[in-house]
C-alpha cells in the first residue's frame, strides 16, 4: 500500500542518486526542445575551438607582413583575402577570437561574482542598507555605458597591474577591460538577482530554514544561491555576447588592448575605414565574426532563459 | 500619486550627486597629468611655467578643495571652462545637446515605428513563420554591431549604385530637407540596434495580456481581431515596453558616441571622445553630468508616467 502511494506521487518515488544533474538535464531538454538555442550552442563551441586552436588552425601569423600580395581578394590560398600589408585576413579573423573569448570570459566571471555578491546581499539583508545600497546602483545605472568605459578607461592607459605582462593575452590592458567590463555588468545585473533574491527569501523553505536555526551565513550559501542560478545562468550566457559587443566598440574607438593583440573591432576600424571601397573584404569578415559570435551567445542565452524559467516553460 | 511624485523626485537628487562625485573623482585619477599633456607641445617650458599653468586652471589646490569649489559652481549652473579651448563648457553643451538629441530622438522613433508592429504581430501569430523569423530578426538586431552595419552601408551602395549616405553635416541652416536626408542613416542604424530589445518585449507583454480574461470577453462578445487587438490589447501591452523607453536612453547615447564619429556629426558623443583624448577635466565633467542627468530624468518622466497609467503601481 505504501509503494503505490509513493508510484503515485511524482519525483518521490525515484532515488536521489538516479536525478540527472541539473545541467545535464538543461543540456538534453535545450537539444530535446529548442532548436535555435542548439545552433546558438554550437556557434559559441565553434568560436570556443576558434580561440583555443588559433595557431593550429591558421596557415600564417596574425601580423605576418607579405603572407600574400597587398589587397588580394578571397580565393583558394587566401580565403578571406589579403589586408593593405599583405597579412592574411582568415589568420587574422581566427586569431581575433583569442582576445574576444578571453574578455568574455574573464568579465562575464567577475560580473557574476559582483551581481551575485550585490544581487542576494541587498536582496536577503533589506532595509536600509539596501535602500542606500540601490541608489548607489542607481548612480551607477546612470552612467551610459560607453563613457564610464571610455572614462574608467583611461584610467588604467599607463598603469601595470603587478605580477601581469605589458603585452600578450594576459596583459594588463586585457585585465583592465575585463575588469571594467565585470563591473559595469555585474552592477547592472545585480538587480535582476536582486530581485530573484526577494522571491526566493519570501518562500516557505527558507521560513522552515529560518525557524530551525539556520545561520544567515547558511541561509545565503546553502539556500539562497543555489536557488538564483537560472537567472545567473541566462544572465551569464547573454552577458557575453553584450561584453563582446561592448569590447568590440571601444576597440573600434581606438581604445582596446595593444596593438600587438589582433581584434575584431580594431580589424573593422583602422584598416577597414582606410580600404574598404577597394576591399570591402577586410571590413566583411571581421564584421561577420563578431556579429555571429554576438548572435551564438543571444540565441543560447535566450534558449537557456526558456529553460530555466519555470514560468515560460510550456505543458 | 502626489506621494508617489515626491518620493521618486527626492529619490532622484542623491543620485544625481553621486554622480557628480564619482565623475568628478574619476577624471582626477587618470594618469596622465593634464599639465603635462598641456605642455608637451611647448618643450621649453621651465617648471614654474607648469607652476603658474597648475595654478591658472585650479588643479594645483587639494582634491577636496576643487570639488567644493566645483559643486558650488555647478550649483550655480556654471560647469567651468575648457582646459583647451578656454570656451565655457556649457556653451559647448548648449550647442551640441541639440545635436544629439534629435540624433537619439529620431532613432527612437524610428526604433518604435520598426519594433511595436512587428512585436504584436509576432505575439498574434505566435509559433508560426512570421513569429521565427521577426524573433531572428530581433536577436539579429542586437548582435550586429552599428559600426559594421554603418561600414556596410557606406560601402556597398557606392560600390554598386554609386550611392553613399550624407556624411557632412547638414544643420537646419542647411534646409529642412537635407538636414532630415543626413540624420535618416545614422538615426536609423541606431534605431534598428533599439528594435530588437523593444520588440522581444513587446511581444512578451502582447502574450501575456492576449491571455487576460478581458481578452477573451472582447473575442467572446464578437469583435473583430484588430478591435480586439488594438483598442484592447495594445492598450495594457504598451506600457511597460514604456520602461524600455527609458532604458534606451542611455543606449542611444552610447551608440551615439559610435555613430556620430562615423558620420561626422558633432554632437555630444565626439566631443566626449575628444575630451577624453585630451584630458580636458571641464569638459568631461560637463559632459557625463549633462547625460547622467537626462538619463535619471528620463526614468523619472517613464517612472511617473508608468505610475499614471497603472494605477497598480502607485498602490503597490
Amino acid at each position: 500500500m505504501a509503494e503505490m502511494v509513493a508510484l503515485e506521487l511524482p519525483g518521490v518515488g525515484v532515488a536521489p542518486g538516479r536525478r540527472l544533474p541539473f545541467l545535464v538535464d538543461v543540456g538534453r531538454r535545450l537539444v530535446r526542445e529548442k532548436p535555435l538555442g542548439l545552433i546558438g550552442g554550437l556557434l559559441v563551441l565553434m568560436f570556443v575551438v576558434m580561440a583555443v586552436a588559433a595557431p593550429v588552425l591558421t596557415p600564417y601569423g596574425p601580423g605576418q607582413l607579405g603572407a600574400g600580395a597587398r589587397l588580394l581578394g578571397p580565393s583558394g590560398a587566401h580565403l578571406f583575402g589579403t589586408d593593405n600589408l599583405g597579412r592574411d585576413v582568415f589568420s587574422r579573423v581566427v586569431r581575433g577570437a583569442q582576445v574576444s573569448m578571453t574578455i568574455g570570459v574573464l568579465a562575464v566571471v567577475i560580473s557574476t561574482l559582483i551581481s551575485l555578491a550585490i544581487g542576494v546581499l541587498t536582496g536577503y539583508f533589506g532595509g536600509l542598507f539596501d535602500m542606500l545600497f540601490q541608489r548607489v546602483v542607481d548612480g551607477f545605472m546612470a552612467f551610459p555605458a560607453l563613457v564610464f568605459l571610455i572614462a574608467v578607461g583611461a584610467m588604467f592607459t599607463n598603469a601595470q597591474i603587478p605580477g601581469l605582462p605589458t603585452q600578450g593575452l594576459f596583459s594588463t590592458t586585457v585585465m583592465s577591460i575585463s575588469i571594467e567590463l565585470g563591473v559595469l555588468f555585474g552592477v547592472g545585473n545585480s538587480r535582476v538577482i536582486r530581485s530573484a533574491t526577494l522571491s526566493v527569501v519570501s518562500s516557505t523553505y527558507i521560513e522552515a530554514a529560518r525557524a530551525s536555526g539556520a545561520s544567515h551565513a547558511r541561509l545565503i550559501l546553502v539556500h539562497v544561491v543555489p536557488n538564483v542560478m537560472p537567472p545567473v545562468i541566462t544572465l551569464a550566457t547573454l552577458g557575453l555576447g553584450g561584453i563582446i559587443l561592448t569590447e568590440s566598440a571601444l576597440e573600434f574607438l581606438g581604445l582596446g588592448v595593444p596593438p600587438d593583440q589582433v581584434t575584431w573591432g580594431k580589424m573593422l576600424s583602422t584598416e577597414a575605414r582606410a580600404y574598404m571601397l577597394q576591399a570591402p573584404w577586410l571590413a566583411i569578415f571581421p564584421g561577420l565574426a563578431l556579429s555571429t559570435a554576438v548572435f551564438g551567445f543571444n540565441m543560447l542565452g535566450d534558449a537557456l532563459r526558456d529553460l530555466l524559467d519555470p514560468r515560460l516553460r510550456r505543458g | 500619486m502626489t506621494q508617489y511624485f515626491v518620493r521618486r523626485v527626492m529619490l532622484a537628487v542623491p543620485t544625481v550627486v553621486l554622480v557628480i562625485f564619482a565623475t568628478f573623482l574619476i577624471v582626477r585619477l587618470v594618469p596622465g597629468d593634464i599639465v603635462t599633456i598641456m605642455m608637451a607641445e611647448r618643450p621649453y617650458a621651465t617648471q614654474a611655467d607648469k607652476e603658474a599653468l597648475r595654478k591658472e586652471l585650479g588643479v594645483d589646490r587639494p582634491i577636496p578643495v576643487q570639488f567644493v569649489s566645483y559643486l558650488g559652481k555647478v550649483a550655480r549652473g556654471d560647469l567651468g571652462d575648457s582646459f583647451w579651448t578656454r570656451r565655457a563648457v556649457t556653451a559647448e553643451l548648449r550647442q551640441r545637446l541639440p545635436v544629439t538629441g534629435q540624433l537619439g530622438v529620431f532613432a527612437i522613433v524610428l526604433g518604435l515605428v520598426i519594433a511595436l508592429p512587428i512585436g504584436v504581430l509576432s505575439a498574434i501569430r505566435q509559433d508560426t513563420v512570421h513569429d521565427f523569423i521577426a524573433r531572428s530578426f530581433a536577436i539579429l538586431a542586437l548582435s550586429v554591431p552599428s559600426f559594421f552595419t554603418a561600414t556596410l552601408l557606406i560601402v556597398f551602395p557606392q560600390k554598386w549604385f554609386g550611392w553613399a549616405p550624407p556624411l557632412v553635416y547638414k544643420g537646419w541652416d542647411a534646409g529642412p530637407i537635407a538636414h532630415v536626408y543626413y540624420f535618416f542613416f545614422p538615426a536609423l542604424l541606431l534605431g534598428v540596434g533599439l528594435a530588437g530589445g523593444v520588440m522581444r518585449l513587446t511581444r512578451t507583454m502582447m502574450l501575456e495580456v492576449l491571455r487576460q480574461d478581458y481578452i477573451r470577453t472582447a473575442w467572446a462578445k464578437g469583435l473583430r481581431e484588430r478591435s480586439v487587438i488594438i483598442q484592447h490589447a495594445t492598450k495594457n501591452a504598451f506600457i511597460p515596453v514604456l520602461t524600455v523607453i527609458g532604458l534606451q536612453v542611455s543606449v542611444v547615447v552610447s551608440g551615439s558616441v559610435i555613430i556620430e564619429s562615423i558620420f561626422n556629426i558633432p554632437g555630444i558623443g565626439k566631443y566626449f571622445v575628444g575630451a577624453i583624448f585630451q584630458r580636458d577635466y571641464p569638459s568631461i565633467q560637463g559632459v557625463v553630468l549633462v547625460l547622467a542627468i537626462v538619463i535619471v530624468f528620463v526614468n523619472l518622466l517613464v517612472d511617473l508616467a508608468y505610475a499614471y497609467l497603472d494605477p497598480r503601481i502607485r498602490f503597490a
